[in-house]
């Protein structure tokens, strides 16, 4: 599986949770208003899900959920360290 | 027999709702009322709930649960719920702290409690509510502030279920740039515990207000991230809480079907009996279509609780405003069935009907679910 496509797939997610609006992969998400802890959960639970990957407690940090961008780079980071593991 | 030297869980094949039904009506039913007027459930139930395994089956076995799955866990709270919905209450604050722990946990966490709380040895509870903050977590009042390495916690939290009882702590508390969630022994200098006792609802739940007052932690106190994602240690133990109120309501609701089938065909009015009454069978009949309803939407939020799918947020959300509405409503139904009878001490309609109440406040009130569950309308059907 590609960047490309787990970034397509996380735009995908945020873009059904929020139908109105078309999300850049690039944009700030949490500027836009439509962070909360229930819908955090729910990326990380689809994140853990669709990537088969555990997103370790100290990965928890805002900026890595900021963007589809730096959603997709943890992806990746937790994919790496797990297959070094 | 202490609890500590209870024997170990039973192994998976031996955690599912036909033993956990066979349970409650040898250790629960009987007794419920008299521990509703009693106020408290008495150690002896605690210590028979560790020997059947039901405190934290859900726990992998390497962590000395039995691995069931979240569709038999809330299998069992049903069948515990529709015994006595303070036994239920008192599994699902332990089943909260345990699944927080086991999700959130560092290896030294779990190493240390783990074990402890799959046995019953270690009893949890959630301490979330203030005096001036309900499940508002923005309103929480509770301080945690570094203290070397470690946290001094000040703050009172309130309507604790299982809080004369828990040995472990799961308190919510406010640092200056966010919440934390800390794990807090009872047995630590500071913590004060005053039973609140004469409950409407749940009064055998061994409900507490707790007080800390420079209660000194070590680091291994915090449970999880402490930044932004705190937020989710707290959405996502409230959310397997919700589960297991929805199943207790479902319990509830089953309860008072079996209670009205039995008195409508042994009571008879103006020679007729009242289950030949049309009125008696329309209620009888929702009964029927809403325990089912309720128990599949519970069912559908744990299988997708199992298979890792965020959608279990909303289905839970969903399964427990249908599941906790229609126990109040089928709990009136069912005082409204036995008559007189129904509010006579020590008969279980009443308990049900204040038991039933509970449900529809804690873990989202009904109005925050109707709240929340519109936002389904727009996610999904809105152009």
């Amino acid at each position: 599986m590609t960047e490309i496509s787990v970034a397509a797939q996380l735009q995908s997610f945020v873009e059904g949770r929020f139908p109105q609006s078309s999300i850049a992969t690039d944009q700030d998400i949490f500027s836009l208003g439509y962070i909360n802890s229930l819908f955090a959960m729910e990326l990380v639970m689809f994140i853990e899900r669709t990537f088969s990957v555990t997103v370790p407690n100290e990965e928890l940090r805002i900026d890595n959920f900021r963007t589809v961008e730096a959603m997709s780079a943890l992806v990746e980071r937790v994919r790496s360290t797990a297959l070094v593991g | 027999m202490d609890i500590a030297t209870a024997a170990a869980p039973r192994a998976a094949a031996g955690v599912d709702r036909a033993a956990a039904r066979a349970f409650a009506d040898e250790h629960i039913v009987p007794f419920a009322d008299a521990w509703d007027r009693a106020g408290a459930v008495p150690e002896e139930l605690l210590e028979q709930i560790a020997r059947a395994g039901l405190w934290a089956p859900f726990l992998p076995v390497e962590l000395g649960g039995s691995g069931v799955d979240m569709v038999t866990l809330a299998a069992v709270h049903e069948e515990v719920g529709r015994g006595c919905s303070s036994v239920r209450s008192l599994l699902t604050v332990h089943t909260m702290a345990s699944w927080a722990l086991q999700r959130w946990g560092s290896p030294a966490q779990l190493d240390r409690w783990a074990r402890d709380m799959a046995a019953g040895r270690v009893l949890g509870a959630f301490c979330l509510s203030e005096p001036g903050a309900g499940s508002d977590a923005a309103g929480i009042t509770t301080t945690a502030v570094r203290e070397g390495d470690g946290w001094r916690l000040n703050g009172v939290k309130t309507w604790t279920t299982g809080g004369q009882r828990a040995d472990l702590f799961l308190v919510f508390a406010r640092t200056e740039s966010s919440t934390v969630a800390l794990l807090v022994p009872r047995a630590s200098a500071g913590v004060t515990v005053r039973p609140l006792d004469d409950m409407l609802g749940t009064r055998a739940s061994l409900i507490a207000q707790i007080a800390f007052e420079d209660v000194l932690l070590g680091p291994d106190a915090l449970l999880g991230p402490s930044s932004f994602a705190s937020g989710m240690v707290l959405s996502g133990t409230l959310d397997l809480g919700r589960l297991s109120v929805a199943a207790g309501s479902v319990g509830i609701i089953q309860a008072c079907l079996e209670a009205g089938a039995d008195y409508s065909t042994e009571r008879t009015v103006g020679g007729s009996r009242l289950k030949d009454l049309p009125l008696i069978r329309a209620k009888l009949s929702d009964m029927v279509t809403d325990v089912r309803a309720a128990r599949l939407l519970v069912a559908e939020a744990a299988r997708l609780k199992d298979a890792g799918d965020p959608a279990t947020i909303m289905a839970t959300w969903v399964a427990k405003y249908f599941a906790s509405t229609a126990a109040a409503r089928h709990a009136t139904e069912a005082l409204q069935i036995h008559g007189a009878l129904g509010f006579s001490s020590g008969h279980p309609t009443g308990r049900f009907y204040r038991d039933a109440k509970v449900a529809e406040v804690i873990e989202g009130s009904t109005e925050i679910q109707r709240l929340t569950i519109a936002d389904e309308a727009f996610r999904r059907w809105t152009a």
